[in-house]
């Protein structure tokens, strides 16, 4: 059995009105670092909430370290810890205030579960005395984590923890997790950053409040039908729409200053006559080159082909 | 219990680093109960009287004079007209016009008899009332004092009303003022506080960390309650010490039965302020919600106006609120002496007030939504 599961999971808002979470099923074994990665409103709050008791589930059901989240909401409160995507300690208390205080709630103290948070404590430790609203995002950030890992949890989930913080912040936070991973601790993590979902074991993508796939990052680009080219021309606007307009091609979408064109999975692989076909349109200085794909690139194409809700809009 | 004790000293912490919040709460009772009672005051003085004296007599002049010495009415104009007095109450520089007719001397001394017109601006009607009751009076008087010039001693037989104030012998509006005002404080500290610190933590995001850890509910309200009752109990002390030596007030009740009550009312309002939280999301509407009704239970208690006189409905309205009963206790307590077994009736209700609002509040706030 799984540290978490989640069976056929729905959750509507407004009276029904608006889904927020479609028939939501999977499994997070123990010990995994797994990731929900997905855009804003696709759903991954409302899924976390679900698991950590604070939201009932209009139906199905869902288990975390085998309580139901239903009937054994006591047992999960005292062994899950949780960092919600918002910024939620008291602002008017101290570093250390704030730690003990979670402390004493799970009725235990920050000395007995020290060694789990050394590593991140030793970096605010200098601020203890200052008020937790006086901190830097990134100080904000290990201090919450701090405080949902000092009662030491079985598992631990983090929404969005790398939200608004630094890139350099963001690689350390991925970092610790890796390490606190090493500890047995189970973590469920979500963010809507493609790039952060490699840090994960395994990652579920989502999105209006469906999952797209679900397997561990290296197999989900495995997955990704077709070849991937990213062209660059001088006139990229007019490249955008030509283009789109390529038999050949399943996808074209901007990417950064490349455009990228995802060919049918049945194409031969002919940039030749991509070439050709961009060269009678007149541009000038294009540039082909085939790539592998990125997580971004999969998360854009499940979404194209997903049916009706799905909009193209991670274009960046 | 441990968790509790935590829970407070979270509390406290907060409560004295907040120092707006602090200064308002030790600052402005002391600030209300200096200032209102010297300002509000129920006493009516300088009322502005415009005389129109069609007479000019020596009786007209007497009359006059006996007005403009009473010390309650200040003359501000002898107008040649009737018209004219009265454009002065429209200008809203006289607030009563006398009017002595023509030919006032010679038939009271003839026929014995006269009419005097009184026009009152009847804007604000405690003064217009006063002011004319307390003109009717001096002419009376004046009747009185001409009539016995006339017939020599054989005096009517007359029925004289004395009346003495008890319990407030000189009618002093403080000591009527003083007391409801201290419970005005205890209603401020213990509904708006509680209502806005819920509905902080709900804005903050805190409240969330709260409710996925194994504290109960019941830890988490007393966490919340016990804190602003004592603060309460606190700013009580205050009031009852600035009435003291300020207004010269002193309970003349037990200061016990007092403290009884006022800490019984303070769970009920505290009780209340949760329920406001509990259903409040934001701080604005929690502010909103919780005036609404504080204002209702003010002006409804009996604090400025008597509940006697109210009609039977607005009368089942004001028992319906905690403060009716606290005011019309602390004003028997301090002023008459009342005991325990004079308010025990008050006592019950204020606490199945406490008592219902807390349950509701506790039934209500849910750790899940």
């Amino acid at each position: 059995m799984g540290a978490v599961t989640l069976q056929n999971i729905r959750k509507t808002y407004e009276k029904g009105t608006v889904l927020a979470v479609d028939d939501v099923s999977f499994t997070v074994e123990p010990g995994e670092l797994f990731g929900l990665i997905g855009p804003d409103g696709a759903g991954k709050t409302s899924i976390f909430r679900i698991l950590t008791t604070l939201l009932l589930a209009d139906s199905g059901t869902a288990t975390v370290d085998g309580h139901d989240v239903r009937k054994d909401y006591r047992a999960i409160r005292s062994t899950v810890g949780y960092m919600p995507g918002k910024f939620s300690l008291y602002q008017d208390l101290t570093v250390e205030e704030n730690l003990s205080f979670f402390a004493t709630l799970f009725e235990t103290t920050i000395a007995a579960n020290y060694d789990l948070i050394k590593e991140i404590y030793e970096q605010i430790e200098p601020f203890k005395t200052r008020r937790a609203g006086q901190l830097s995002g990134g100080m904000k950030q290990k201090l919450a984590l701090c405080c949902a890992l000092i009662h030491k949890p079985t598992v631990l989930f983090l929404d969005e923890p790398t939200t608004g913080v630094d890139a350099v912040s963001r690689k350390e936070f991925w970092d610790m997790l890796g390490r606190l991973k090493q500890q047995g601790i189970t973590i469920l993590v979500s963010t809507p950053y493609m790039d952060e979902a490699t840090r994960c074991e395994r990652i579920a993508l989502m999105q209006s409040g469906k999952i797209l796939s679900i397997d561990t990052p290296a197999n989900i680009i495995k997955a990704y039908p077709g070849k991937l080219y990213a062209v660059k021309a001088d006139a990229m606007h007019p490249l955008l729409h030509h283009l789109r307009a390529y038999p050949a091609a399943r996808s074209s979408y901007a990417f950064g200053e490349f455009v990228h064109v995802a060919f049918w999975d049945d194409q031969a692989d002919d940039d030749e006559a991509l070439r050709q076909y961009l060269a009678g349109k007149k541009h000038t200085g294009i540039v082909i080159k085939p790539i592998t794909p990125s997580i971004e690139d999969r998360f854009i194409d499940l979404m194209t082909a997903a049916p009706a809700n799905a909009h193209a809009t991670a274009t960046r | 219990m441990r968790i509790l004790f935590f829970l407070l000293r979270k509390e406290f912490r907060q409560i004295f680093r907040d120092k707006s919040i602090l200064a308002v709460i030790f600052i402005l009772p002391s600030i209300q109960l200096v200032i209102m009672p010297q300002a509000a005051n129920y006493d009516v003085k300088n009322i502005n009287l415009a005389v129109v004296d069609n007479d000019h007599s020596s009786y007209s002049r007497r009359l006059i004079a006996k007005v403009g010495s009473s010390g309650y009415f200040r003359i501000v104009a002898a107008s040649p007209s009737f018209k004219q007095g009265l454009r002065l109450v429209e200008a809203n520089t006289a607030d009563l016009v006398l009017e002595i007719p023509a030919g006032f001397e010679r038939n009271l001394v003839r026929e014995g008899s006269q009419q005097l017109s009184l026009a009152v601006d009847a804007i604000n009607g405690t003064r217009a009332g006063l002011g004319g009751a307390y003109l009717t009076r001096i002419i009376g008087d004046f009747n009185q004092a001409v009539r016995l010039e006339w017939q020599s001693p054989a005096p009517a037989a007359a029925i004289d009303v004395t009346s003495s104030n008890w319990y407030n012998p000189l009618g002093e509006y403080r000591f009527f003022m003083v007391p409801a005002i201290l419970v005005l404080l205890l209603t401020m500290v213990g509904g708006f506080l509680t209502a806005l610190n819920i509905v902080r933590e709900k804005e903050i995001g805190t409240i969330e960390q709260i409710n996925v850890s194994p504290i109960r509910k019941w830890q988490f309200i007393l966490g919340k309650l016990i804190p602003f009752w004592v603060l309460g109990m606190v700013v009580f002390t205050i009031g009852l010490t600035i009435a003291r030596v300020l207004y010269g007030i002193i309970p003349v009740g037990s200061i016990p039965v007092l403290y009884l009550f006022a800490g019984v009312y303070l769970v009920a309002l505290l009780g209340f302020g949760l329920l406001i939280s509990t259903y409040s999301e934001t701080q604005v509407q929690a502010m909103f919600v919780a005036f609404f009704f504080i204002m209702i239970f003010i002006l409804m208690s009996g604090l400025f106006t008597s509940l006697d006189s109210m009609p039977p409905w607005a009368r089942y309205i004001a028992y319906c609120s905690p403060v009716t009963h606290f005011i019309e206790v602390v004003r028997m307590i301090i002023l008459k002496g009342s005991s325990l077994r004079d308010v025990s009736h008050q006592l019950g209700y204020e606490a199945i007030f406490a008592v219902v609002l807390n349950t509701w509040a506790m039934l209500n706030y849910r750790k899940t939504t």
